[in-house]
């Protein structure tokens, strides 16, 4: 379980997180919706450890996340970067296998490789792609080698970051379903951001919307459409009109 | 009396920041030894840090070192001549290039090519979150990043120096006997009676000492870069900058050690 308690977070004036409350249970799938620039992706880096929260706590399994043995921490984790974030150094099988050759998971280098082969099968890529440079890539390649990465190491706990962004509408369906998969056959818990309506009633068993640094809404993916929130209405449906400015 | 004040206060700030970025750089080359030294190595990143910072920079280095030599030797011979003193280009080309020019040259190269490279790579895998993805796949970043490329500086500019010193020496040779009439025997003979180990030993020291700074500064700016491509050409700039003038420094500091009698 992960629960943010009254995190806070500014980047000088710029007030992101002013109160954040979430809990994700273990085993289900939480889903962050909310508007460009709120602080989604900063939220996620809070929970890693990436970006140091000004205040408020982070409880991992009742563990606080800032405290213990950060690798072994680190080792339960699995991220998809907003921004894909592959080492152009490394060919795309290195990437996807980058836990698997080295530290404490590492294995043999074949092994690691049809590990790595297998992962980017599951997100829609040939093994014709295993051997080339991230470079070489096109934007939805590259997120999805980032998402294969993502789970190379089988995770227990896997943040995705808009895993469905510059992808085809056949393609972020494949996307889909391998969260919802990942989430009930191997019982991890995952945290998604999201700005795709149809990704969020796929993927999600509780959904969060995020307004000016706070949680405005939670609730099981099946209220979504009835919870009487004007922000949330007014989100999912995509209106210009409502209490969230479109034109600041 | 803020007229006053003010450039006081500018000065202030200025001895302020710059003793807090001196700070911030020690703690940052002592976090870097630290992992120099402690497992895990990462066997991989170093040798390719090895290729890329002293194999590959060979010619860039061996080429400054012979036209520097070769106008070394042009210049002393023009100048010894106004005292008839023209004898003594072997040994002051000998001495020029070992003590000085061989080590400083190099380790201006190396900051221009080795820190800059670094600096935009390490400042681009930074804006493009690279480093994150580094932490959250349980890799610290001063040890897969910086440790490999600091041994590989520590390493192999001081031999980039030697062979420097070598090819300068080559090329005082090359212009002597070619076009000043010198005897080829007798050059290479007062040369290497000429020279002493301390010069060498000198020389070889401040190659360690440059490759250390080029690398750590390349590692240290592309570590905190800013965001977006400007932050990139900042740190790249900033970099070259404070290792060319750390080089500097270092080397009038070091040749004060060994040569203030
Ligand atoms: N390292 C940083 N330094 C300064 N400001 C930052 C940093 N990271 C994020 N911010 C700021 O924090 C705010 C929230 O950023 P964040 O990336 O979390 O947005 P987001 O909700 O993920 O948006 P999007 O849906 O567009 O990805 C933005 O205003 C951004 O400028
Ligand atoms: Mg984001």
């Amino acid at each position: 379980m992960i629960r943010l308690e009254d995190v806070h977070k500014s980047f000088g004036n710029n007030r992101v997180l002013r109160g954040l409350n979430l809990e994700v249970p273990k085993g289900t799938s939480m889903v962050i919706i909310g508007g460009s620039g709120t602080g989604k992706s900063v939220a996620l880096k809070c929970i890693l450890g990436l970006v140091t929260p000004d205040s408020g706590r982070i409880l991992v399994d009742d563990q606080d996340a800032t405290q213990g043995d950060r690798d072994a921490f680190l080792a339960r984790f699995g991220m998809l970067f907003q921004g894909g974030a592959l080492f152009d150094s490394l060919s795309v099988w290195q990437n996807v296998a980058f836990r698997l050759l080295r530290g404490s998971l590492k294995r043999p280098a074949e092994e690691a490789r049809a590990i790595a082969i297998d992962k980017l099968r599951r997100v829609g890529l040939k093994p014709e792609v295993a051997d080339l440079f991230p470079a070489e890539l096109s934007g939805g390649m590259q997120k999805r080698v980032g998402l294969a990465r993502a789970i190379a190491a089988d995770p227990e706990i896997i943040f995705f970051d808009e895993p469905t962004t510059g992808l085809d509408p056949i393609m972020s369906g494949v996307i889909n379903e391998l969260i919802r998969e990942i989430v009930v056959e191997m019982g991890a818990t995952a945290l998604t951001i999201t700005h795709d309506m149809t990704s969020v009633r796929a993927i999600a068993d509780n959904v969060a919307m995020l307004h000016d640094g706070v949680i405005k809404w939670t609730g099981p993916v099946a209220e979504m459409d009835h919870s009487g929130d004007p922000y949330l209405d007014q989100f999912i449906h995509g209106r210009a009109e409502g209490p969230i400015e479109a034109v600041r | 009396m803020t007229v006053l004040l003010d450039p006081i206060a500018h000065l202030g700030r200025a001895v302020l920041s710059a003793l807090g970025a001196m700070g911030r750089v020690a703690l940052f080359l002592l976090l870097a030894l630290r992992h120099l030294f402690t497992p895990p190595f990462y066997l991989r990143e170093i040798l390719t840090a090895m290729l890329n910072i002293g194999w590959l920079s060979l010619p860039v280095v061996g080429m400054t070192a012979v036209f520097t030599g070769g106008a070394l030797a042009l210049q002393i011979y023009s100048g010894g001549a106004r005292f008839s003193a023209e004898a003594v280009v072997p040994q002051i080309v000998a001495i020029g290039m070992v003590r000085e020019l061989g080590p400083v040259m190099a380790g201006l190269m190396i900051a221009a090519r080795v820190t800059s490279s670094i600096a935009a790579e390490i400042a681009t895998m930074k804006v493009t979150e690279q480093i994150d993805a580094l932490v959250t796949l349980s890799t610290n970043p001063m040890k897969y990043l910086t440790a490999p490329r600091l041994l590989a500086g520590l390493i192999t500019v001081p031999m980039l120096v030697g062979i420097g010193d070598i090819l300068g020496i080559a090329g005082g040779y090359f212009v002597s006997t070619q076009s000043l009439g010198f005897n080829t025997a007798a050059y290479i003979k007062n040369t290497v009676n000429f020279l002493e180990p301390l010069d060498v030993i000198s020389s070889l020291v401040k190659g360690c000492v440059f490759g250390g700074i080029a690398t750590l500064m390349g590692c240290y700016y592309g570590m905190n870069s800013g965001r977006g491509a400007q932050g990139v050409g900042r740190a790249t700039k900033s970099s070259v900058e404070a290792a060319a003038v750390l080089i500097l420094a270092a080397n009038f500091l070091i040749t004060g050690v060994f040569f203030s009698v």
